[in-house]
């Protein structure tokens, strides 16, 4: 592990992976150290941010060397069901970047449970990770201006879904009706680092 | 609100705890002022107030209000100095002569409902109440302590001319070598007109990335100078992203963003090494 600096309140630690950074997470998000008001976990780094009135950098940092990451607790969250229909604009393009017939994308896409690794670039927007799953995606060269809200997508090793209109990069697999992000519902955020989720097909 | 100025929203302390979720704090740009508002007028730390882009708000009580404004000056406006407007009564705030941001503060804080535990507007997110819009009425609470009594506070005015903050070392200070450094660290940065609650934009010299490459998407708080391909810092603000996967060559230390969000387009801000 490595502690980078990042300004007087907060403190950025960089690991070897995502697996790292899941373990750590864990174990830092069940017990903050003092005076840590956040934790951001990424994809190969974990963030706290504190409130420089209640403690010191040096004081987190120590705090952190000490923590025994936690890898046993990976996936500490529910699981959520997101039924999909596998019609996304991208299907063909992205089955065929890896290798698979649309039919077979779908398969594997449902047929493991994935994980909220970390989430970001928008409210309620996890990047979720499937072990062992063999994804490889390349982002879109042209990123689309508007994507529909409830697109389920791939890029990277990660699926996501878009939980609003937003500007997307990501290849567009399919859709899901379920919001993702609500503020009618309590939590409003149904991703959060940890939760499990399972993809499920919606006849065509 | 009978008139809103090029942009007033509610703003208060944010939202932190969330960041993991991917919600970002947001809040007030310059908490300092924001804060000074607050205790001027009675209120808790967490009470809204209202952030005033360049003035130009206008507004009329609709009951007895105790209001304050602090940060930007605006003529017209009881500037840190606590004063009762009556029921309709009229408050105009005029574009201040230096700095950007006025907050006014009421006394019972702004009363409209918090969405996911504060009354910030967010503008990336897209949470919380909405830009305000002439013709609002926006609810104020009951006060909770009493009045403090105090007659006027004296604060320093936002400059007009040239701003030095500190900056210390970033993440990824390494991608830009000394070399790097001592370009951000020694030359007049320009605010440009793309500046908004997200971050400030900087016009310069550009700065050179000694490798190449994408750095994977890691977490952020305000103060961060991200330097994107075209090498020209943005200076992350309020509502700034909570990740990024531009490298972060520094950070402005926190004390010093509350004088950044003050600036405005055209003026200049340097930025002096200060220890970690």
């Amino acid at each position: 592990m490595r502690l980078l600096p990042s300004g007087s309140a907060a403190l950025l630690v960089e690991l070897d992976g995502l697996d790292d950074v899941l373990a750590l997470y864990a174990a830092l998000s069940a017990d903050p150290p003092h005076g840590v008001v956040d934790v951001v976990p990424a994809a190969r780094t974990v963030l706290l941010m504190t409130d420089p009135a209640v403690t010191t950098l040096a004081a987190v940092a120590d705090a952190v060397r000490t923590t025994t990451p936690r890898p046993d607790t990976r996936a500490v969250g529910d699981t959520v069901e997101l039924p999909v229909h596998y019609d996304g604009a991208d299907l063909a393009e992205a089955a065929e970047l890896l290798g698979l017939t649309p039919d077979e994308l779908v398969e594997r896409h449902t047929g493991a449970e994935w994980t909220v690794a970390f989430c970001g670039f928008a409210p309620g927007f996890g990047y979720l990770t499937q072990p062992g799953g063999q994804w490889e995606v390349p982002r879109r060269a042209n990123p689309r201006t508007a994507v529909p809200p409830g697109s389920v997508a791939l890029a990277g090793e990660f699926s996501g879904v878009y939980p609003r209109e937003s500007p997307g990069g990501w290849q567009l697999i399919g859709r899901t009706d379920v919001a993702v992000f609500d503020l009618a519902r309590e939590p409003a955020a149904l991703l959060r680092p940890g939760t499990t989720v399972r993809f499920v097909a919606v006849r065509r | 609100m009978l008139a809103t100025g090029p942009l007033t929203t509610v703003q208060d302390l944010g939202r932190p705890g969330q960041a993991a979720l991917g919600i970002g704090r947001s809040g007030a740009c310059d908490r300092a002022s924001a804060a000074l508002a607050n205790r001027l007028v009675g209120n808790r730390a967490n009470a809204a107030v209202l952030e005033v882009t360049f003035g130009g708000l206008t507004l009329r009580a609709e009951a007895d209000l105790l209001v304050v404004t602090t940060g930007a000056r605006c003529p017209g406006a009881p500037h840190a100095a606590p004063t009762l407007l009556r029921r309709g009564q009229e408050l105009r705030l005029g574009p201040p002569a230096s700095g950007l941001r006025t907050y006014l503060g009421v006394r019972g804080g702004i009363a409209v409902p918090p969405v996911l535990g504060s009354r910030a507007t967010d503008l990336l997110a897209g949470l919380g109440p909405a830009v305000i819009a002439t013709g609002d009425v926006l609810p104020v609470g009951e006060p909770v302590d009493p009045a403090p009594g105090v007659d006027l506070a004296p604060v320093p005015e936002p400059t007009a001319g040239e701003l030095t903050a500190t900056v210390l070392p970033g993440p990824r200070a390494d991608w830009f070598g000394d070399a790097g450094w001592a370009a951000l660290t020694g030359q007049a940065w320009t605010v440009t007109s793309e500046s908004n609650r997200v971050g400030l934009r900087l016009d310069g010299a550009p700065l050179e990335r000694l490798r190449a490459g994408e750095l994977p998407s890691e977490g952020m708080v305000r103060g961060a100078l991200q330097v994107p391909p075209s090498g020209l810092p943005v200076l992350f603000l309020a509502d700034h992203p909570v990740t990024g996967g531009y490298p972060v060559i520094g950070y402005v230390t926190d004390a010093d963003v509350d004088a950044c969000a003050q600036l405005r387009p055209g003026q200049a801000l340097r930025l002096r090494p200060g220890r970690p």
